[in-house]
């Protein structure tokens, strides 16, 4: 019996030169919190993956990053994942390097994830969720290393408990989660260090 | 058909054939980009990474053309200082590297560049928000002269015990009646991390804090990656008795005559002639460019 290969979706056309645009973007907005910044080019989307979710994965995911997903393992994004980044995928959230979210509002507690070491605060996991909108100057107040004065952020569809449930990590600075929050087009950056005041 | 021809497109803009483009393989890439997004993500924090061997030797510059090679791409037009200077050796062959091997345009201009490699100065000229200025690093351990082992400067970082830095600056009071230490003068980073801004002068330790342009610094021996993103306090340690401060020079540069700038001493003969002229030598030439215009 011939088995039928599953479908997958292309990666990047120029894996080098879109993989550096892209990482370029992700470096300026996790310098630059509170500024979502344009995707400088658009992979295919693969269910439930956005755009610009699915041009993250491409650019930092490999055999080195643990991914914990909240799609179905056995599903066409899981499959695409493991094809273009051979990523081991991990079913515990504190394992995970990085973590791929697109259903915000069912997103685990965030102190599941892994928050980093003393010793070495780098560990933690890389949070990227995906969410409806992401709109400037309007919403939330944005404040600390990279924000000149404040930045003005709306960032849709969370559980109402998750500015809280961040707010509460913060003491633990040097750990804590980094999160790039991407809707299908733009990309902002909220590291551990920004101090986020809902309006 | 379309996998050939995509892949000439590549090899278009590719500087040196039988190269990835800039040098490294993207794997290795993608290891030192994630290490930079960490080391934005918590301030003056060494990062650990995997140092590749590249083709020069430590010592020279392998961390910052790490850090460069990772970031860099065909839009960027890269400018290399070496104590200041576009001309020095280390400056050139960095530059020329990096021509070679991502086909990139380079510049002596400050304000043409969007990314500076660095080697032991700021640029004089105040940069912007969409400039990178990237850090060549010898020892990114501030604590290393007082604590030999990796381990302890670990636990002293984590457990944020900088009182030996402190010793250390105190002993330089007691017996030089101020802090004497002149270059590598560790800074504290958003109130938590102490950190090397790199064998910089001290005079440049002010261009850092709440700066428009994010700071990567990177380390090759040491295999450490740091940085400070934009808009990020950095203080200088002092104490209030004795209080941070820098240096300054009698005379204004011989060249330029601008008296605002770090100045190098230059012998010029073997009868003691010397003359003060300033480090940037893009600032300077850009300032004498000026004069002769105004006159």
């Amino acid at each position: 019996m011939m088995s039928v290969a599953p479908t997958i979706q292309p990666g990047f056309a120029r894996p080098v030169h879109d993989s550096q645009a892209v990482f370029r973007t992700l470096l300026a907005a996790l310098s630059r919190p509170g500024r979502p910044l344009p995707l400088p080019v658009s992979p295919e989307p693969v269910a439930p993956l956005g755009p610009a979710m699915a041009a993250l994965a491409l650019t930092l995911l490999d055999l080195d990053t643990p991914l914990w997903l909240d799609a179905e393992p056995g599903g066409e994004a899981a499959a695409w994942l493991r094809f273009h980044c051979g990523c081991p995928l991990v079913s515990e959230p504190e394992r995970a390097a990085f973590a791929l979210v697109t259903r915000p509002a069912d997103l685990p507690a965030l102190d599941a994830f892994h928050l980093g070491e003393a010793a070495y605060p780098d560990r933690a996991t890389t949070l990227v969720i995906q969410v409806p909108e992401l709109a400037r100057g309007d919403g939330a107040l944005w404040q600390g290393p990279g924000v000149k004065d404040r930045e003005l952020l709306r960032v849709t569809g969370l559980a109402p408990s998750f500015w809280a449930e961040r707010a509460a990590l913060q003491p633990l600075f040097p750990l804590g989660l980094d999160i790039f929050f991407v809707t299908d087009r733009l990309l902002a950056g909220c590291p551990r260090t920004t101090r986020v005041k809902e309006a | 058909m379309e996998a050939s021809v995509r892949l000439r497109c590549e090899a278009d803009l590719t500087g040196l054939a039988g190269y990835n483009f800039a040098y490294l393989d993207e794997q290795t890439k993608r290891m030192i980009r994630r290490a930079l997004l960490k080391a934005v993500a918590i301030p003056g924090y060494q990062v650990p990474f995997a140092s590749r061997e590249m083709p020069l030797p430590y010592g020279w510059g392998t961390g910052g053309i790490q850090v460069t090679a990772s970031i860099i791409g065909p839009e960027d037009t890269l400018k290399v200082i070496d104590q200041g200077a576009d001309d020095t050796t280390n400056a050139v062959s960095i530059r020329r590297f990096f021509a070679r091997t991502a086909g990139v345009a380079t510049t002596e201009d400050t304000e043409a560049a969007s990314i500076i490699q660095t080697r032991h100065r700021v640029p004089e000229t105040r940069l912007r928000e969409d400039q990178i200025l990237v850090y060549q690093v010898p020892q990114p351990e501030p604590l290393r002269l007082m604590e030999p082992r990796e381990s302890e400067t670990r636990t002293m970082h984590a457990l944020e015990e900088y009182g030996s830095m402190y010793v250390k600056l105190y002993e330089d009071v007691t017996r030089h009646g101020r802090i004497a230490t002149a270059y590598s003068y560790p800074v504290r980073v958003e109130g938590r991390y102490v950190m090397s801004p790199s064998p910089i002068p001290k005079f440049d330790n002010p261009k850092l804090t709440k700066a428009p342009m994010l700071q990567l610094f990177g380390a090759g021996r040491e295999k450490r990656i740091y940085a400070v993103p934009p808009y990020t306090e950095v203080r200088s340690l002092d104490f209030e008795d004795y209080p941070f401060s820098v240096e300054g020079w009698d005379e204004p540069c011989a060249l330029c005559g601008a008296t605002d700038t770090y100045l190098d001493e230059i012998v010029t003969d073997d009868h003691g002639g010397r003359m003060f002229v300033c480090s940037d030598s893009n600032h300077c030439a850009r300032r004498r460019a000026a004069a002769g215009e105004e006159a």
